[in-house]
C-alpha cells in the first residue's frame, strides 16, 4: 500500500448567494457537501460527474484557491488552510493545476516564454540562463518547439495552448497535478495527443493526478480509481476496472448507460434513458439527491442521505438499495 | 437503412464553395461539397473544428455572414429550387415554414423577453390564420409532445427559467411549430448539454423524426452521437468531404485515415479496455488559409504518398452506399 | 465550429485587425486626420505661421479675414487670429494630455483596487464615485478651481480630478470581466502576489476600453478648459487660448463676427476629432460593442 499524499475529510465548501428580494433568506449552494477521500501518492483519480456535482469547486478548495466551510484537507500531513506565507509558497511549487479552457487561462498579453519564467522568477529563481534553459526542456517535453518561445498564445492552436498551460504546471517540478476538465475543450484527435502526454508524464515523473472530467470515457481511460459525484456528494467510488465492471449505484448506472457508444449497432433497444433534470444545486431534493430520477427510489430515499458504505474492499456506494 | 438509395430526395447540395475574405486571406471553408439528405433520414456531418460543418449548414439556411462569406459557386436544392438563387423573402419565408434549425446554446436563439409559450405560439400565428388562444392551446401540445413535464405552467416561463435540456426542447418544439417540418438542422445541439441530457435529447429526435416523417441534418463533433442517431454520415476534413457511407459500414469498415484515426482517438472506443496509450493522430490541422488543392489530411496521415499533395482524390466506391476520397486507400492494413 | 475558427483569426493579430477595421470606419479616419493636423500644427506652431501670439499692432486691429496676408483677420488688438488658433492647440494639446494624465492615473489606481479587492472597500468607492458623478460636471470643476485659484495649471488639475471617476467606472468594469478569467487563477495558483496579479496580469488586459474613454477624455478636457478660460476661471490674457479668445471677443459677436467665430471652430473641430476617433475605437476594440 502507498502512502496517502492528500487526505480530504468531512470537506464542505459552501457558497452564499446574494438575497433576490430584501429581507429573504441568502440561499445557500452546498457546492462540496461533506466529502471524504484520500489520494494515495502516484495514483490518477478520477473525479466524474455532471454540471453542478461540485467537482471543479471541489479542485479549487484543494489547490486552496476557493474558501473551505468545514472539514480539512491535509496534503502530506498538514492542513493547507493552515499554512503560513512562506509554507504556502512551498505547497504552490507542489500542487500545480491544469485549467479547462486553453484560450482563457494563458494570459493573453504575456509571450509563452514569460508565461513559463512566471512560476520560476516566482519562486525566487532569478539567473535568466538557468530560467533559459529550464524553459527549452519543458518545452521539448510536453512538445512544443522552443523556438516559439517569443510567440503570444494566441498563435497557438488549442491544442498546443493546453500543451503550454502542461508546460506551466511543470515548470516548478510538481508532484501533484490537479487537471480541471484539461481536455474537454480539445477536438477528439488532439485530445488523445493531449491525454497521451498526461500519462507520458505519469509514467516518467510518478505525478499523483486528480483528473476531474465530465466526460466518463476520459476518466475511464486515465484514470485508476474513479470518484462519481452528484450534487455535492460521492455517490460512488471505486478501483477503474471494479467501477466499469460493476457499477451500482444507480447514477453511475445512468451515466454509464447515457454515455453514447461508438458503435451503431444495437442502438435500438437500448435501455431507456435515465428521465428528468440535473436539480439545481441551490435545493437539491431531500434525502438521496438522486431520488427524483431513479427507477428505484423506496420511502427512506426520499427522507434521509444514505452514507457512503464499503460494499466490496476499496468500492464504496451511497445508496439505500445496497444497505 | 438499406433503401437509403431508392428514398426520395430533400435536399441535395452540388459543388457547393464557400470562402471568408479577412485581411489575412482567403480562407476556404467548404470546398466542392456534394451531398443528399432523404426524406426521413438524419444525416450526420461529423468533423473537428475547422472542417467545415457549420458553414454547410449556414449555406443551406442562407445564414453565412456576407461579407466576410462567399458562396462562390454550387446549387442547394431543396424540393426542386435551388436555394441559393431565391430572394431574401422567399429565403426568409422557407426557414419559417420547412426549414428549421436549433443550435448548441439554445439561450442565444430565444428571447429573453419573452414567454417561451408566447414565442411558440407567435411561430402557429405568423404561419396559419389562427387566434392567439388556439396558438397557445397547440404549444401546449407541442411542449408535451416534447415532453417538458407541466406544459401549461412552463408557457408562462421565460427562458431563462428553464434548465439548458428544457431550453433545447423548446427550441425543438419552435421547429415543430412551423406548417411543413421538413428539414431541421441541428447544430451541435447537445454538446453543451449533461450525458443524461444529451441522451434525453437525442433520444427525442429521434422519436419525433419517426412520428412527424421529417428529416435531420446533424452537425456534430462527436462520434458516439453520431453512432446513436445517424441514418447516413459524411465524414469532413478541412472544407472536404472524405468518406461517406451509412452508418452501419461506417463503423464496420471505416476507410479513410482520417476515419479511422478519428474513431481511435476515442477513449472509448472498445479496444482500448486495457490499452496503455491511446492512437492519437499526429500534428494538428492545417491552416485553412494557406491549404493547397492537395488532400488536407497529407501531413497527419499515416498513408500519405507522393500523390496526395498534388491533387484531392475521386471518389471511390466500396460499397453500395459508401464512398471515400483517398489517393491510397490500399496502403492500409486491414483494420479491426 | 466555424465561428471559433474566425475568433481565432481575429485575436490573432488584434492590433492588426482593429486597424484593419478602422480602415473601413470613415468618421475614425476622419477622427484620426483632424487629430494629426492638430498636433501637427501644435508642434510646428512658430514655423507656421510669421506673426507672433501675442505682439499688439492697433492700427490694424479687426481686420476681416481672407483679405490681408492676416488670412484669418486679426482680433480687437490687432493680434493675428490665424497665429493665436495655431499657438491655441499646444496649450489645448497640453491641457488634454495633463488633464487626462491626472485622471487617468488616479482612475486606473482606484479603480483597480476597487474592482480587485471588492467587498466593503469597492462598495465605498463607488459609492464616493455615485456622490461625484451626482454633480454637474462643469460645477464640480468650477468649485475646485474656486478652492485652488483661477490659473491654467489649476484648470487642468480641476478637470483631471472631476473627471477621476469615470476613469474608475470603466477600469473597474474591465477589472471585474478579467478577474473571472482562468489565467488569473492559474497564475495565482502559481503562487503570484497580489499587487503581480493586478498589475503584471489584469491591467494590461483592461488597456483597450481605458484608451478609448482617454480619447475621449482628451476632446472633453478641452472643451472643459474652454468653458473654464471663458468663465475667466482657466487661463489668463493674453494666452491664446481658444476659450479666453472666445471670451474676451464676445462684445464683438455683431461687429467683428470672425473673431468669435474661427476660435470657436477650433474647438469644434478638435473635439469632434477626438470624439470620432474614440467612437471608431471603441467599435473595433471593445467586443461588446461588436455585432
Amino acid at each position: 500500500m502507498k502512502e496517502n499524499v492528500l487526505e480530504v475529510k468531512n470537506l464542505k465548501t459552501y457558497f452564499t448567494l446574494k438575497s433576490e428580494r430584501i429581507g429573504s433568506e441568502p440561499e445557500v449552494v452546498k457546492a462540496v457537501n461533506d466529502l471524504s477521500f484520500e489520494v494515495k501518492k502516484g495514483e490518477i483519480l478520477g473525479i466524474v460527474g455532471e454540471s453542478g456535482c461540485g467537482k471543479s469547486t471541489l479542485g479549487k478548495t484543494i489547490m486552496r484557491l476557493n474558501h473551505k466551510t468545514e472539514g480539512t484537507i491535509s496534503y502530506k500531513g498538514s492542513e493547507i488552510f493552515d499554512l503560513d506565507k512562506n509554507e504556502l509558497k512551498d505547497f504552490r511549487k507542489e500542487m500545480q493545476m491544469v485549467f479547462q479552457d486553453p484560450f482563457s487561462s494563458l494570459n493573453p498579453r504575456k509571450k509563452v516564454g514569460d508565461l513559463l519564467a512566471q512560476p520560476l522568477k516566482i519562486h525566487g529563481m532569478t539567473d535568466k540562463k538557468e530560467i533559459d534553459e529550464k524553459i527549452n526542456a519543458i518545452m521539448r517535453e510536453v512538445g512544443i518547439n522552443p523556438a516559439y518561445k517569443g510567440r503570444f498564445p494566441h498563435q497557438f492552436s488549442g491544442g498546443q495552448r493546453q500543451r503550454i498551460g502542461i508546460a506551466r504546471a511543470l515548470m516548478l517540478n510538481p508532484e501533484f497535478i490537479i487537471c480541471d476538465e484539461a481536455v474537454s475543450a480539445l477536438d477528439v484527435s488532439i485530445q488523445a495527443q493531449v491525454i497521451n502526454l498526461l500519462l507520458d508524464l505519469h509514467d516518467k515523473y510518478g505525478f499523483t493526478y486528480i483528473f476531474i472530467a465530465h466526460d466518463l470515457a476520459v476518466v475511464e481511460f486515465i484514470s485508476t480509481r474513479i470518484l462519481v459525484m452528484y450534487l455535492g456528494k460521492i455517490v460512488e467510488t471505486a478501483d477503474k476496472d471494479v467501477l466499469v465492471k460493476t457499477h451500482m449505484h444507480p447514477y453511475t448506472k445512468a451515466l454509464f448507460n447515457a454515455f453514447p457508444a461508438t458503435d451503431p449497432q444495437g442502438r435500438e433497444n437500448k435501455e431507456q434513458v435515465v428521465m428528468g433534470d440535473v436539480p439545481s444545486p441551490i435545493k437539491p431534493p431531500s434525502g438521496c439527491h438522486f431520488h427524483p430520477r431513479c427507477p428505484h427510489a423506496k420511502d427512506i430515499c426520499r427522507e434521509k442521505y444514505p452514507e457512503l458504505k464499503e460494499v466490496e474492499p476499496g468500492h464504496k456506494v451511497a445508496c439505500w438499495l445496497y444497505e | 437503412m438499406k433503401d437509403t438509395n431508392t428514398r426520395e430526395t430533400l435536399l441535395s447540395m452540388e459543388n457547393v464553395n464557400v470562402s471568408f475574405k479577412t485581411h489575412r486571406g482567403t480562407v476556404r471553408a467548404v470546398r466542392n461539397l456534394n451531398l443528399k439528405i432523404n426524406k426521413g433520414d438524419t444525416l450526420a456531418l461529423v468533423g473537428e473544428s475547422g472542417c467545415g460543418k457549420s458553414v454547410t449548414a449556414h449555406t443551406i439556411n442562407q445564414l453565412i455572414p456576407m461579407p466576410p462569406g462567399v458562396i462562390e459557386s454550387g446549387k442547394v436544392i431543396f424540393e426542386g429550387r435551388d436555394l441559393l438563387k431565391l430572394n431574401i423573402k422567399e429565403v426568409a419565408k422557407l426557414r419559417g415554414e420547412k426549414i428549421s434549425m436549433i443550435f448548441q446554446e439554445p439561450m442565444t436563439s430565444l428571447n429573453p423577453v419573452f414567454k417561451i409559450g408566447d414565442q411558440i405560439a407567435e411561430v402557429f400565428m405568423t404561419h396559419r390564420q389562427i387566434s392567439r388562444k388556439e396558438a397557445l392551446k397547440r404549444t401546449v401540445d407541442l411542449l408535451n409532445l416534447v415532453k417538458i413535464p407541466a406544459a401549461e405552467k412552463r408557457i408562462n416561463d421565460y427562458p431563462h427559467q428553464l434548465s439548458g435540456g428544457m431550453r433545447q426542447r423548446a427550441m425543438i418544439a419552435m421547429a415543430l411549430a412551423s406548417p411543413e417540418p421538413g428539414l431541421l438542422i441541428a447544430d451541435e445541439p447537445t454538446t453543451a448539454l449533461d450525458v443524461t441530457i444529451q441522451a434525453q435529447i437525442l433520444r427525442l429526435i429521434s422519436d419525433l423524426k419517426k412520428d412527424v416523417n421529417m428529416s435531420v441534418l446533424l452537425i456534430t463533433h462527436d462520434m458516439g452521437v453520431v453512432a446513436e442517431t445517424a441514418d447516413r454520415v459524411v465524414v469532413m476534413y478541412a472544407g472536404r468531404k472524405v468518406e461517406e457511407a451509412d452508418v452501419y459500414s461506417l463503423f464496420d469498415n471505416p476507410k479513410h485515415p482520417y476515419t479511422l484515426g478519428l474513431l481511435n482517438s476515442l477513449p472509448s472506443n472498445e479496444k482500448y479496455h486495457n490499452a496503455e496509450r491511446l492512437e492519437a493522430i499526429k500534428g494538428t490541422i492545417p491552416d485553412l488559409l494557406t491549404i493547397g488543392d492537395g488532400c488536407p489530411f497529407e501531413n497527419r496521415c499515416p498513408d500519405a504518398g507522393p500523390k496526395c499533395s498534388g491533387t484531392f482524390p475521386e471518389e471511390t466506391k466500396i460499397g453500395e452506399d459508401h464512398s471515400v476520397w483517398c489517393h491510397y486507400l490500399e496502403n492500409q492494413e486491414p483494420s479491426k | 465550429m466555424e465561428n471559433t475558427e474566425q475568433n481565432k483569426l481575429e485575436k490573432n493579430s488584434l492590433l492588426k485587425e482593429a486597424l484593419f477595421q478602422l480602415k473601413g470606419n470613415k468618421p475614425a479616419i476622419i477622427g484620426f486626420i483632424i487629430i494629426a493636423a492638430f498636433i501637427i500644427m501644435a508642434i510646428f506652431a512658430p514655423y507656421l505661421t510669421p506673426f507672433s501670439p501675442t505682439d499688439q499692432d492697433i492700427s490694424i486691429r479687426k481686420t476681416a479675414p481672407f483679405v490681408t496676408e492676416h488670412l484669418l483677420g486679426t482680433d480687437d488688438l490687432g493680434r493675428d487670429l490665424l497665429t493665436r488658433i495655431i499657438f491655441g492647440s499646444r496649450i489645448s494639446l497640453i491641457i488634454g494630455t495633463i488633464s487626462v494624465g491626472i485622471s487617468l492615473t488616479f482612475g486606473i489606481l482606484i479603480g483597480l483596487l476597487s474592482g480587485y479587492i471588492g467587498g466593503w472597500f469597492d462598495n465605498i468607492v463607488q459609492r464616493l464615485v455615485d456622490i461625484m458623478l451626482a454633480f454637474p460636471y462643469i460645477l464640480l470643476t468650477i468649485v475646485i478651481v474656486a478652492l485652488l485659484g483661477p490659473s491654467l495649471v489649476n484648470a487642468m488639475i480641476a478637470i483631471g480630478i472631476s473627471q477621476i471617476p469615470s476613469y474608475i467606472r470603466v477600469v473597474r468594469a474591465s477589472v471585474l470581466a478579467e478577474k473571472e478569467n482562468d489565467y488569473v487563477t492559474a497564475e495565482r495558483s502559481l503562487g503570484a502576489s497580489d499587487r503581480e496579479l493586478m498589475f503584471k496580469s489584469i491591467l494590461p488586459n483592461c488597456i483597450a476600453p481605458i484608451f478609448v474613454q482617454a480619447t475621449l477624455g482628451i476632446g472633453n478636457a478641452i472643451l472643459s478648459s474652454a468653458a473654464l478660460s471663458f468663465l475667466g476661471l482657466g487661463a489668463q490674457p493674453p494666452t491664446p487660448e481658444w476659450g479666453l479668445m472666445i471670451a474676451s471677443s464676445r462684445e464683438f459677436v455683431t461687429s467683428a463676427w470672425w473673431i468669435v467665430t474661427f476660435p470657436g471652430i477650433a474647438v469644434f473641430l478638435t473635439v469632434l476629432g477626438f470624439n470620432l476617433l474614440a467612437d471608431g475605437l471603441r467599435d473595433v476594440l471593445d467586443p461588446r460593442m461588436k455585432s
